[in-house]
């Protein structure tokens, strides 16, 4: 499968001659075929990111694929047990999870054509497709999007077999990584700087936007882009808006998915709503699942930009603040100090008290704030674009052939 | 105008970032990692950093005063180890040789601060360089203006930085051009003073452009 996308030309006035230095290192590349492979065609962070890698791939004449591996409702039952595993949660599946999970794999193995030169399988879903390697076959690359620093080990050990036959892994942070046998390669997620979550907006849709849900565009507006969830405390958020605005006067925007589905969500939004108790100047968005130009334009009119996660993941909401220029006020968890460099891309905060005074700071000091901004736009265009992403492949398959 | 027989070859470079099974918590950890890392991590960590973070001349210019600082909050140390100069060295050992001598001597005046674990450890990471010729050649100083104000950051930094171990010598691939091939040593010798520390990668790039104007105003 393939989506369609934006050519490799519209990225030039954002990056310049970087465009002719990518297709100069795809040269020797021409004709390689890549088979890209996950679990989800579409919905989350790497269906959208092969939705994008592939066809510059693909324009940069390599001959990119994209198949996803086909599962039912128990297997990704299983799987999602073992993503919170992974991460280090409990884990309660007894053999029959591992021989569903072996099933699939084997039932999907004769659907994919694996004799390709580089195989990159995304995740521990399609992880055992390694079984169907051909003998005298390209390079295997595993591309591991979660954070693997502290696994369940019961899940671990019953992966990591198949993990250890590849040529190479990729991680998002020195942090997710593991000790393995193969070789380990640092690769950014990515943000695309054309995408509607992304791309500039007119002034005039954004204060629509604002209108819309009663923001007042003429004042101080702190926004922290999350879904309610604990993890992403919310209630810390309003908590740290009340200190500042005993100081300065301004409006706090949390917004994030609806919560119909999700029960806890419900609940997480609910304690929110109560520790808001009713401020006018707190607006708490439900946005439906799929609305990049209404996140873009609450990030476009941020003063400031809040991600106060206790945990997380690789955070890319503050990627997409900074290449928006916005000073951005965050806590150090996850991925977010490969984005947030202190004091030189943004403010690192620890607390609820450290996130207010942070902010404060900022509002006193708009220049510094501007200039966080500046320096964490640049930090992203050089780190975290879809254009860096496809570097980074093309750099890797390159060096797995031997070629300078 | 002189015209080079030899032209300058630009390239396409990339740096991949390969992450090591090593760890460092401490500053001991960090002594012994230092004997222990490949000299491609210790290149990782100076070199390569100044290329990664260039626009941020405020902050340390090395990984492991960086983290000195941030996660084990030693400014001397970091001070120390933060003042290398990467122009200093022809090869990495000695560059290794100094940062294990700077942390040595700490630990020594400091030392119930060796086993103080960090906030978060150092992971020792390497580069993997990736270079190819971009297909664009200069004979004269006019080309080489108009091909060095179009370069990306990374082959900026390959040329300008990185080459100077490649080379082993206190020089660059452009001064090292100017001078060798189009007899021009006193250019050469100004584009090598640039400092690379005070300037991100585009003002230094600026800073040759502006050097080069004067040199072609002269001739």
């Amino acid at each position: 499968m393939i989506a369609s996308g934006t050519t490799l030309d519209s990225y030039v006035p954002l990056l310049g001659n970087e465009v002719d230095e990518l297709r100069a290192l795809a040269r020797p590349l021409a004709g390689a075929e890549v088979l890209m492979v996950n679990s989800t065609a579409v919905g989350g962070g790497v269906a959208e990111l092969l939705g994008r890698v592939v066809p510059l791939m693909r324009e940069l004449d390599l001959r990119a694929n994209w198949e996803v591996f086909a599962g039912g409702k128990d297997f990704f039952e299983v799987t999602k047990a073992f993503h919170n595993a992974l991460h280090g949660g409990p884990y309660h599946g007894g053999p029959e999870a591992f021989e569903i999970f072996r099933s699939y794999s084997q039932m999907n193995l004769p659907r994919l054509r694996l004799d390709r030169e580089f195989v990159v399988i995304h995740d521990p879903q399609p992880v055992a497709m390694i079984e169907g390697r051909p003998p005298e076959s390209g390079h295997w690359i595993w591309r591991c999007h979660i954070d693997l620093s502290h696994p369940n080990p019961a899940v671990w050990e019953f992966l990591e077999p198949w993990v250890v036959r590849y040529d190479a892994a990729i991680f998002s942070s020195p942090s997710f990584a593991r000790q393995l046998p193969c070789p380990q390669y640092l690769f950014y997620p990515s943000i695309d700087p054309l995408a509607d979550k992304n791309r500039t907006l007119e002034p005039a849709f954004v204060r629509t936007v604002l209108e819309r849900h009663g923001i007042d565009p003429s004042r101080t507006l702190l926004v922290q882009i999350s879904r309610f969830d604990r993890l992403k405390d919310p209630v810390g958020v309003v908590r740290a808006y009340r200190i500042v605005k005993r100081y300065f006067d301004c409006q706090l925007v949390l917004a994030g998915g609806t919560a119909d589905d999700d029960p806890e969500g419900a609940a997480v939004l609910e304690e929110t709503r109560e520790a808001a108790a009713g401020d006018p100047d707190i607006h708490l968005l439900e946005l439906p699942p799929d609305s990049p130009l209404e996140i873009n334009a609450l990030q476009t009119a941020a003063t400031i930009v809040i991600q106060k996660s206790l945990r997380e993941g690789f955070g890319l909401t503050v990627a997409e603040a900074l290449w928006k220029k916005k000073p951005v006020v965050a806590s150090a968890a996850g991925g977010i100090p490969a984005q947030v460099v202190h004091k030189h891309t943004g403010l690192l905060a620890h607390s609820v008290e450290g996130t207010a005074y942070q902010i404060r700071y900022l509002l006193a000091h708009p220049q510094l704030a501007a200039r966080l901004g500046a320096q964490g736009h640049e930090h992203v265009r050089e780190q975290f674009l879809i254009t860096s992403n496809v570097k980074r492949y093309l750099s890797l398959f390159l060096h797995l052939r031997g070629e300078p | 105008m002189k015209t080079a027989e030899e032209p300058f070859g630009f390239v396409a470079a990339s740096y991949l970032t390969r992450i090591n099974n090593q760890q460092a918590s401490s500053l001991g950890e960090l002594r012994a990692g230092l004997d222990q890392a490949s000299d491609a991590s210790i290149f990782y960590h100076t070199f390569q950093s100044l290329g990664r973070h260039h626009f941020l001349v405020e902050s340390f210019s090395n990984d492991f005063a960086q983290w000195v600082l941030a996660a084990l909050n030693r400014p001397i140390l970091a001070e120390w180890l933060g003042g290398l100069d990467i122009r200093d060295y022809v090869s990495l050992a000695e560059l290794r040789g100094d940062l294990r001598r700077l942390t040595t001597d700490y630990c020594d005046a400091h030392p119930a601060e060796a086993g103080v674990s960090a906030f978060e450890p150092f992971y020792f990471c390497e580069t993997v360089e990736v270079a190819l010729p971009l297909g664009w050649t200069a004979r004269t100083l006019e080309e080489f203006r108009g091909c060095l104000l179009h370069l990306s950051h990374a082959s900026f930094y390959y040329h300008f930085v990185a080459s100077r171990l490649r080379l082993q010598l206190r020089t660059n691939d452009f001064s090292q051009w100017l001078s060798g091939s189009l007899g021009a040593d006193d250019l050469a010798r100004r584009v090598n003073r640039i400092d690379i520390y005070t300037n991100t990668l585009d003002s230094a790039r600026q800073e040759m452009v502006g050097l080069i104007d004067r040199e072609v105003e002269r001739q």
